[in-house]
């Protein structure tokens, strides 16, 4: 068509080609430097004279492999049972308190500030001993778990409801108007168009918020509760090995918060659609 | 002849500043509107008074048969038959060009995808971007995403188009490739109202030209007895001004 031979190519864009060697040279340095850090750290440890014998042995049970004697989860399993279910219920909380945020109700409006206000300037160990602790005086008692997730998700779920928010209020103005004028509904245009790209701005944050709840998540062992760090304390305490023990508690947070990273990554090169389609690295 | 747009009367005020002074407009089934006047001059709200993106204070909008009432359900309906295209193109970054164009087709008429997406290539190809389907808006020049936005348009086969200011947006190379499709569509027929500062574009396509000024209709008329007959000091201090611009743009 003769139309099209008059309009430059797409507009050649300045980042496309020749960035690629450098890029991945870039890369190698990277991972080059990690190794060093990583084996640097092995040394360090290895230096100390630690007896990790003991840590072997012990392993299976931190990891959670084998239940515990009351016949529910333990270790690093449930360090990520604790973890996924507050996430799941935090998100829950954090969207309906978001839709309060962006309300034109004032009363819905009120609601979510102040709850979101409450759990934000509170220190989360005191909410997990109001809950677990205090309640129990007015004729409320819950257990320890359950008392765990609910400070979780009521913590984080106040703070994921503003990067929601943020999030939402990011999409411009005008992408609810083409909407609209497409004549597509509310929920339609939620769900179709401003959330998706809503979600590219709160996945970044979510998924930084995801990872420290996972550390936060130590918290619970005072609560009795058999994870990660509550074993790793009392394997310690038993053998005085803290060092290996809470090292390698530490480690094993560590290899769990790198798992959720690379989940997080995934996700936002998924959200990044038609964003990111060059000078991606 | 039945009216599509009848305007009566229209009042609207942002905050203390009042947008629109007691506009009246009627347009007719096939008319094609040209709606100019210096910037801030109502032109735009106007446009958006009438899908409804801007509810208005008093005064009264019928588009095909009903009457606009300041509620988001009723608007829907109404929006069905009404395009728009905006200044600043506002493609869905996240969706292909075809998914652009399909999804309101699909998700409010209810068109099966495979006929949707026969559709949109249709309109895409009309406006000369057929082979950029599978691209991102990203990935299109200004002037391609703006032609993206009229087929996105087009697709829910509106009854009348409204052209928010363009062109106003693109590199003045990319100015007539998007003027051409919409001179095009004229053609065919298609009801529009165009707010644009592009005064041969105007006359080329206008049935009728409006010109307004803080908020009020001042004059109105056929291209030639707008731009050769004006009447008022205002019109022909706007018209001086357009073409000591156009000067302007031609000796740089």
């Amino acid at each position: 068509m003769a139309l099209d031979a008059e309009v430059p190519a797409a507009v050649a864009r300045p980042d496309a080609a020749p960035v690629v060697p450098r890029r991945s040279f870039f890369r190698l340095q990277v991972w080059a430097t990690w190794l060093i850090l990583v084996l640097l750290l092995a040394w360090g440890c290895h230096g100390l004279q630690l007896d990790f014998g003991y840590v072997g042995e012990k392993l299976p049970f931190l990891l959670g492999l084998r239940l515990g004697p009351d016949g529910f989860l333990q270790g690093a399993l449930l360090t990520l049972f604790v973890t996924a279910v507050s996430m799941v219920c935090a998100l829950c909380v954090a969207v309906v308190t978001a839709a309060g945020r962006l309300s034109n109700n004032p009363v819905a409006f009120a609601l979510a500030t102040f709850y979101a206000s409450l759990f934000r300037g509170t220190p989360l160990l005191v909410q997990v001993l109001i809950i677990y602790l205090a309640l129990p005086q007015v004729g409320l008692v819950l257990g320890g778990l359950s008392s765990g997730l609910i400070a979780l998700s009521l913590n984080y779920g106040a703070y994921l409801a503003e990067t929601i928010r943020s999030g939402m209020m990011a999409v411009p103005l005008g992408q609810r108007e083409a909407a609209m004028a497409l004549s597509l509904p509310r929920w339609l245009i939620v769900w179709k168009v401003t959330g998706p790209q809503a979600l590219r701005l709160i996945i970044p944050p979510a998924g930084a918020l995801f990872v420290s709840m996972l550390k936060d998540s130590s918290l619970v062992s005072i609560l009795g509760l058999w994870e990660l760090n509550f074993l790793a304390q009392s394997y310690a305490r038993a053998s005085f090995h803290y060092m290996e023990m809470l090292l390698a508690a530490a480690l094993i947070y560590w290899a769990l918060s790198i798992v959720f990273e690379v989940a997080q990554f995934r996700l936002e090169r998924r959200f990044g659609k038609g964003v990111a389609v060059a000078g991606r690295r | 002849m039945g009216k599509l747009v009848s305007i009566d009367r229209l009042n609207k005020w942002h905050g203390s500043l009042q947008a629109l002074r007691d506009v009246s407009l009627d347009v007719a089934p096939h008319e094609r509107l040209v709606v100019c006047g210096p910037s801030g001059s109502g032109k735009s709200t106007l446009l958006r008074c009438i899908n409804g993106l801007e509810n208005h204070d008093s005064g009264e909008v019928i588009v095909d048969g009903v009457r606009l009432a300041n509620d988001g359900r009723a608007m829907i309906g109404v929006r069905r038959e009404i395009g728009m295209v905006f200044q600043g193109f506002n493609l869905f970054p996240h969706m292909t060009v075809l998914e652009n164009c399909t999804l309101a087709p699909i998700w409010v008429r209810k068109t099966p995808k495979l006929e949707a997406e026969e559709l949109a290539r249709k309109y895409l190809e009309r406006v000369h971007v057929g082979a950029q389907a599978e691209k991102y808006p990203s990935q299109l020049s200004g002037g391609e995403q703006q032609r993206v936005a009229i087929a996105r348009a087009l697709c829910m086969a509106p009854k009348i188009m409204l052209f928010d200011e363009p062109t106003s947006a693109l590199d003045p190379e990319m100015i007539n490739e998007v003027l051409d499709i919409i001179v095009g569509l004229a053609e065919t027929g298609m009801a529009m109202i165009c707010v644009t500062h592009e005064m041969a574009f105007a006359r080329r396509v206008a049935d009728r030209i409006v010109f307004m000024d803080r908020g009020e209709i001042i004059e109105q008329g056929s291209p030639e007895r707008i731009f050769d007959g004006p009447r008022t000091d205002r019109l022909k201090a706007f018209l001086s001004s357009v073409k000591k611009d156009r000067v302007q743009q031609e000796s740089r």
